[in-house]
């Protein structure tokens, strides 16, 4: 960035983009554009926009009017193919790699470097440009290692690797470090500042403040479809840009209402799970949040789901509301009171290609629907429209189709199908990745609400703010072991990061 | 304060999911209609008998069609439906044999109550069907692999049965159950009950929940393995019904009842919408598909149309489904 902004040439240009899909108007008219070397933020709560933006982008949909302009020429981008021809790489939120496939087929995936005129796969050649790219990148990844084998955090650098292996002029950067921990962020951050030292325009998208001022020259915010405002991110002031985003004030970011009891709800003593955690001891008390902490690979997810039935436990005892129980699977697990939202919300959370209604209601057809296996649906109906009422669930309708609707919507539901099963102890994991702001507070109020009527709410999240703004006592893990056990008196940033990669 | 995001059940409905594919059998009708003034200067469909025989002809492979439909829709398949079917069939007519049986199967179990080979039908479909539910849930092996063990083991144990023989010479009471329009009967019934099952109970619920995410499905304390021994156990009890049927229609049992019909029974469903990823399917939408089976069968027969050529138009009406439900959900499928 510098003085001669005025006269500098844009590497890219949108001018009134407008796009609808049947019965939504997504884009009304957007205007956007990114100066070579620069990162330019994007932002705004779910289903503002963003992503319908970024794939006419990156070619997956086509604009139904407005101009691209790209190096000051006017361009049609018809294809994904065509995109990665003119020099536009996009880093998807879902990933899209080939788990079967590895890391260096992943990279070169539709580029092989090829010998024998053609006929045959270079491998040598191809693990040696993979080994080269990491190295160059600093990403610890083997090229023989298999994508599927990879966790969530390593797959994304997998992705962002893909990406920037294309030399692209332009690249689009959907929420990356949603899933990256603070130390790959970090690294992540210095991957950008290099590319746009060398020339590169970055778009992207964000929901958290603190990245936005980190990282970006220039923050532009989009509301309903429309573009609302652009800063310089100098400029910035993190109240202003929730109320251009939302629309409205967020008086208490972190709302906290709570205050736990003596009575415990479920107690953990010894339990672990070879190869993932051992001897995870800590209790829980009616009305208390419990925050869990660790880096990617600590443990924290399969302990949630050893308590839910998910995996069977190596050793250890669970113990809830003072009884040792034995839970072999969810179904045990929810009789027992547990009700357990996963990490991931498309792979193990939302039924796609049923309604709202019915993601609503199916963890507890049997106990509140059911009467001789015939699905009360009226009464159903009526506990679906007043949950999506009172969580703000923006849905046409509850028969609407639950992939049509935006990841903090689906969040909502599906957190409102734990919500009617009536859990005593409620564990989260991750409950606010890839949220946005509006809904996260939503969630945030939401989960306070549940402990101060009594309920145990275990809460696994990998952002610190989230964690120290409403968690009354800290677990933080590393490596499969508990590293400490904080009060929130005593709980403090540097005190948990030097805890959780001790 | 929220009225715009205010869900409300009073929209504008969307139009029923079947109508789409009962255009297409309208569609279909009306060309033969067409047809049959142009090449044999006579009505097709103005003829209440043909319009039965249409549907009498599909009422077999449309019970097959119905179980199928089930475990399509938790994203398996079950070729093993016509050898269930031939299986069946078998055990069926070796307990309705008559007194005067030439070489009864069993001498001692002559003249039964109909009801008993009925049940010992359906009771042998059944058990298939929960074989090979268990395979598929319990092990692990795909359903693709399951259902084919099943489909060559089953055609093999009706052809052993009886050594290879027909059993015929069945008493009159049992052949009744096949006699007239009641395969018609029992077909739609069948499909009444099981339309009601999967949009209204929590069988149904669970069967589509499995078949759109099998890991949330679990997650939220469906006992995934348990109900796709009942989803399969359902498709063989059906299939046992149809050899029933079939046996008493025939007054027979014979091991080659059923040759491919598990076939149609796919066909008839994915034409009616089911897709076979799995979490879409609905009765109504395999209820058409096989009467369009049904159509097409008759039309070319009424228009004097060799039977080789059926196969090759009723091969592309497959495809052409297919490929039309691919395009409906890539267009719905990306927002």
């Amino acid at each position: 960035m510098g003085g001669g902004a005025q006269s500098e040439a844009y590497l890219l240009e949108l001018e009134g983009i407008r796009k609808s899909f049947p019965g939504v108007l997504a884009l009304d008219g957007v205007s956007l554009r990114l100066r070579p070397a620069s990162v330019h933020a994007l932002m705004g709560e779910n289903g503002a926009g963003k992503s319908t933006l970024m794939n006419i982008l990156a070619g997956i949909l086509q604009p139904d009017a407005g101009t691209i302009r790209l190096h000051g020429r006017a361009v049609t981008i018809e294809s994904p193919r065509a995109a990665l021809s003119m020099g536009i790489a996009m880093i998807h939120q879902e990933l899209s790699l080939m788990p079967d496939l590895s890391v260096a087929e992943n990279i070169w995936l539709g580029r092989e470097p090829t010998r024998s005129f053609g006929l045959a796969v270079d491998h040598a050649r191809m693990r040696r440009s993979t080994g080269d790219l990491l190295e160059r990148l600093r990403i610890p990844l083997a090229a023989d290692a298999r994508a599927g084998d990879l966790d969530i955090a390593n797959r994304q650098l997998l992705e962002i690797a893909r990406a920037l292996s294309l030399d692209s002029s332009i690249l689009i950067m959907d929420e990356p470090t949603s899933a990256l921990t603070e130390r790959e962020t970090e690294r992540l951050f210095e991957l950008i500042a290099g590319l746009r030292a060398g020339g590169t325009g970055v778009i992207y998208i964000t929901h958290k403040m603190h990245e936005v001022s980190r990282v970006a020259d220039e923050v532009s915010v989009l509301r309903d479809g429309r573009h609302v405002a652009t800063h310089a991110a100098q400029e910035l002031n993190g109240d202003d840009l929730i109320r251009e985003m939302v629309g409205r004030e967020l008086s208490e970011r972190f709302p906290k209402q709570n205050v736990p009891r003596e009575t415990v709800a479920l107690e953990v003593r010894d339990l672990s799970l070879r190869g993932e955690f051992t001897n995870v001891s800590f209790r829980l008390r009616q009305g208390e949040i419990l925050g869990v902490v660790g880096m990617v690979g600590a443990g924290r997810t399969a302990l949630a789901e050893t308590l839910f039935g998910l995996r069977p436990p190596t050793s250890g005892e669970i113990v809830i509301d003072g009884r040792a129980c034995s839970i072999d699977s969810p179904h045990a697990a929810m009789r027992a009171g547990l009700a357990l939202l996963t990490e991931d919300r498309k792979d193990s959370g939302c039924f796609e290609s049923l309604s709202v209604l019915e993601n609503m209601t199916m963890a507890c057809l049997t106990t509140r629907y059911a009467r001789c296996g015939w699905v009360r649906a009226a009464r159903a109906a009526e506990d679906c429209r007043r949950l999506t009422e009172s969580l703000h669930v923006k849905t046409p309708t509850v028969t609407e189709q639950m992939g049509r609707l935006s990841g903090g919507n689906q969040q909502k539901v599906l957190i409102a199908r734990w919500l009617l099963t009536n859990p005593r102890i409620l564990i989260l994991d991750e409950p606010t990745r890839g949220v946005d702001v509006g809904a996260k507070a939503d969630i945030h109020r939401l989960i306070s609400r549940l402990a101060a009527e009594g309920m145990a709410v275990m809460m696994i999240s990998s952002e610190m703010a989230e964690i120290l703004g409403i968690s009354d006592r800290i677990l933080v893990m590393q490596a499969g072991r508990v590293s400490g056990l904080l009060e929130r008196s005593e709980s403090d940033p540097e005190t948990i990061m030097r805890l959780a990669s001790a | 304060m929220m009225a715009a995001g205010s869900p409300d059940a009073r929209q504008p409905r969307r139009p029923v999911p079947e109508s789409g594919i009962l255009m297409v059998l309208v569609g279909i009708a009306l060309l033969f209609e067409v047809l049959g003034w142009v090449i044999q200067h006579q009505s097709f469909l103005l003829n209440v008998d043909r319009l039965l025989i249409i549907v009498l002809q599909v009422s077999i492979v449309g019970l097959l069609a119905l179980g199928v439909t089930q475990v399509i829709i938790t994203a398996g398949i079950d070729l093993s439906l016509g050898s269930v079917l031939a299986l069946a069939a078998m055990v069926a007519a070796s307990l309705a044999q008559g007194a005067d049986s030439y070489h009864p199967v069993y001498p001692a179990l002559a003249d039964l109550p109909w009801i008993v080979p009925l049940l010992a039908g359906v009771a042998v479909g059944l058990a298939a069907g929960l074989i090979n539910g268990a395979l598929v849930a319990l092990t692990g092996i795909p359903p693709f692999i399951a259902t084919l063990g099943m489909m060559v083991t089953a055609r093999g144990l009706a052809r052993a049965y009886a050594g290879g023989q027909p059993i015929s010479l069945l008493t009159d009471r049992f052949t009744w159950i096949g006699g007239g329009a009641k395969p018609v009967v029992i077909f739609l019934a069948a499909a009444v009950v099981l339309h009601l099952a999967l949009r209204h109970t929590r069988y149904g619920k669970f069967t589509y929940a499995i078949g759109s995410n099998p890991r949330a499905a679990r997650v939220s304390g469906i006992r995934v393995g348990r109900h796709l021994i009942v989803v399969y156990g359902v498709s063989g009890l059906l299939a046992g019904l149809a050899g029933v049927v079939t046996a008493a229609r025939a007054a027979s049992g014979q091991a080659g009842m059923g040759l491919g019909y598990e076939l149609d029974a796919i066909a008839a469903t994915v034409i009616g919408g089911a897709s076979l990823t799995g979490g879409v399917g609905r009765i109504g939408g395999t209820v058409i598909g096989t009467v369009i089976l049904g159509v097409i069968t008759s039309g070319f027969t009424f228009l004097g149309v060799d039977a080789y050529y059926q196969d090759i138009v009723k091969g592309v009406i497959i495809v052409a489904a297919v490929a039309v439900d691919m395009r409906r959900q890539r267009r719905s499928g990306k927002a």
